[in-house]
């Protein structure tokens, strides 16, 4: 669903800068572009249908299986209860994301100035990103001041492994004659990490962005449901657990589909991010001309 | 600049006791069978790696803290080494901007340049956008931008197409008689050589050293017809039996 999603809008947008194909007629252009947009809505809205016709002509109860109109009904009826979930859930997210950004960059930079501190560093980074976050959740929960900030360290500690991951490996990546040429030219450190190791590191960024924003917001809802916090702070997970408790399944299907849309929100939006960046100059983001 | 004598050893021995006189003017083509070090050679005077013994001295005494004359020597690489995130404007822009100069400073420097490369009208592209020419246009533009007095090329032109190739002599030709650069030139090809040099020198493998040191009388124009023209062929010939004799006193195998 997200990759379609993906594809589409990267598939608009560089339909709207590149000129228009001569040899190509206008019309075939056209045709294909409604189809790229009709074909995944149509088979979403089939999908539905099929949903809704085998709630009602099964007559499931809406405890089992709820109608899509009845989730859809739970969805703003209980908006008020949803909506500041949704709000605590994003805004863990997107602190957790940011301050992986700033964590993971910085400390790639600091990384890659010299072998000896890579050296010094690997064997915390590798116990970090390989023990599963979940397991180590409580102990935070123990640590940290109050839930919140228990559930932003978490997202953070996910997020911030494959930006820092992909951001080594990027200022790695240089091309050894650029690096020679910087040399030949007396180009300082600095200089160097500006002009060369930064701008030749983007597409592993972006790459790691893009993990990283997917993984902040599983990390936000798995480090909820560990913590099992309560009352007005919390999140969607909460939500989510609350209403299977009280077999509210159609809240629960609504929590839901508030999470999956969420999560295709960050998607598009670092996807967006990493085209702004790549478009004009990198092969992943150009469309194949043959 | 003066080059007197380097020995070279990682290991192997890449260059032994070469020892090598390079006028002010000149256009220099170092000429050998692949693996003779030429370019090793060349990244030792570029200061890219370090002679194992030996010394170059440079006639200017204005030399930086890594004894080279800044600002004073380029380097033409075998692939155009761009930075595919800058536009050509970007990238030869680059000496000029580790070395301080403000953009608006430098306009004027760089679209001159690319004129004589003869792409004023791509400062805007993306190398990506560019065919293998021009790009080797636009990385021998940057390597001109600071006007350097020495310009090294390592066998710039080794995998372009021979048309592309025929047209980027002429034009290297060209520059190097405008600007008066003296150019060292690393090449496996004789009739790139013959065509391009005043002076070529050529290298006998394992390990490096000079074997023969042709200078070229002076044949006036370079040209298409030059191409086709007795004193061509001639030299090409002479240049073509140093060669093979440098080949077979290194053992025959290549």
């Amino acid at each position: 669903m997200s990759d379609i999603t993906q594809t589409t809008s990267v598939q608009a947008a560089s339909d709207a800068e590149t000129e228009p194909r001569p040899i190509v007629p206008a019309k075939t252009s056209m045709s294909e572009r409604w189809l790229r947009i009709g074909i995944p809505f149509s088979m979403l809205a089939a999908v539905i249908l099929i949903w809704h016709l085998y709630v009602t002509i099964n007559d499931v109860p809406h405890y089992i299986l709820p109608g899509p109109a009845l989730v859809v009904e739970s969805l703003l009826n209980d908006w008020p209860t949803l909506f500041p979930a949704l709000w605590i859930t994003t805004k863990i997210t997107f602190m957790a994301l940011g301050l992986a950004l700033i964590g993971g960059v910085g400390l790639a930079i600091f990384l890659v100035q010299s072998k000896w501190i890579e050296l010094a560093f690997f064997p915390f980074a590798v116990v970090l990103q390989v023990t599963p976050i979940v397991a180590v959740a409580p102990l935070i929960l123990i640590y940290a001041p109050n839930t919140q900030t228990a559930l932003l360290i978490c997202a953070f500690l996910v997020a911030f492994f494959p930006i820092l991951s992909n951001m080594v490996a990027g200022l790695k990546s240089v091309d050894h004659n650029l690096l020679n040429l910087f040399d030949l030219y007396g180009a300082s450190r600095w200089q160097q990490l500006i002009y060369l190791k930064i701008p030749a590191a983007q597409p592993y960024f972006m790459a790691g962005l893009r993990i990283g924003g997917g993984l902040a917001l599983i990390a936000a809802v798995v480090a909820e449901f560990a913590a099992g916090s309560a009352g007005a702070e919390s999140g969607l997970a909460f939500r989510l657990l609350e209403s299977q408790y009280r077999l509210n399944i159609p809240r629960l299907f609504a929590a839901l589909i508030l999470l999956s849309l969420l999560g295709i929100a960050i998607f598009a939006l670092t996807s967006f991010i990493s085209w702004l960046a790549l478009h004009k100059w990198h092969e992943s983001s150009i469309k194949r001309e043959n | 600049m003066k080059n007197v004598s380097k020995v070279f050893s990682n290991g192997t021995l890449a260059l032994s006791d070469m020892s090598l006189d390079v006028k002010a003017g000149e256009f220099l083509s170092l000429l050998g069978p692949s693996g003779c070090g030429k370019s090793t050679a060349l990244r030792i005077i570029a200061g890219l790696g370090d002679a194992s013994s030996g010394t170059i001295d440079w006639p200017s005494s204005q030399l930086n803290s890594r004894g080279l004359p800044e600002g004073d020597i380029s380097f033409v690489f075998q692939e155009p080494t761009l930075m595919p995130w800058q536009t050509v404007f970007g990238n030869v822009y680059l000496p000029l901007r580790l070395n301080g100069v403000s953009k608006s400073a430098a306009r004027e420097q760089i679209m001159d340049t690319l004129a004589t490369v003869g792409l004023a009208d791509f400062a805007e592209s993306y190398p990506r956008e560019l065919s293998g020419g021009m790009k080797m246009r636009v990385s021998i533009a940057r390597a001109l931008v600071t006007h350097p007095r020495l310009l090294l090329m390592d066998e710039p032109f080794a995998a372009l197409d021979e048309i592309t190739r025929h047209k980027l002599n002429d034009d290297v030709l060209r520059l190097w008689q405008q600007t008066g650069v003296t150019v060292i030139f690393v090449t496996h090809s004789v009739y790139e050589s013959a065509y391009l040099s005043n002076r070529i020198v050529v290298m006998k493998a394992r390990p490096g050293q000079v074997y023969s040191d042709l200078a070229l009388a002076d044949h006036g124009v370079r040209d298409e017809h030059f191409r086709t023209s007795e004193a061509y062929r001639a030299t090409c010939e002479q240049v073509s039996n140093a060669l093979q004799q440098a080949i077979i006193s290194a053992g025959g195998d290549h």
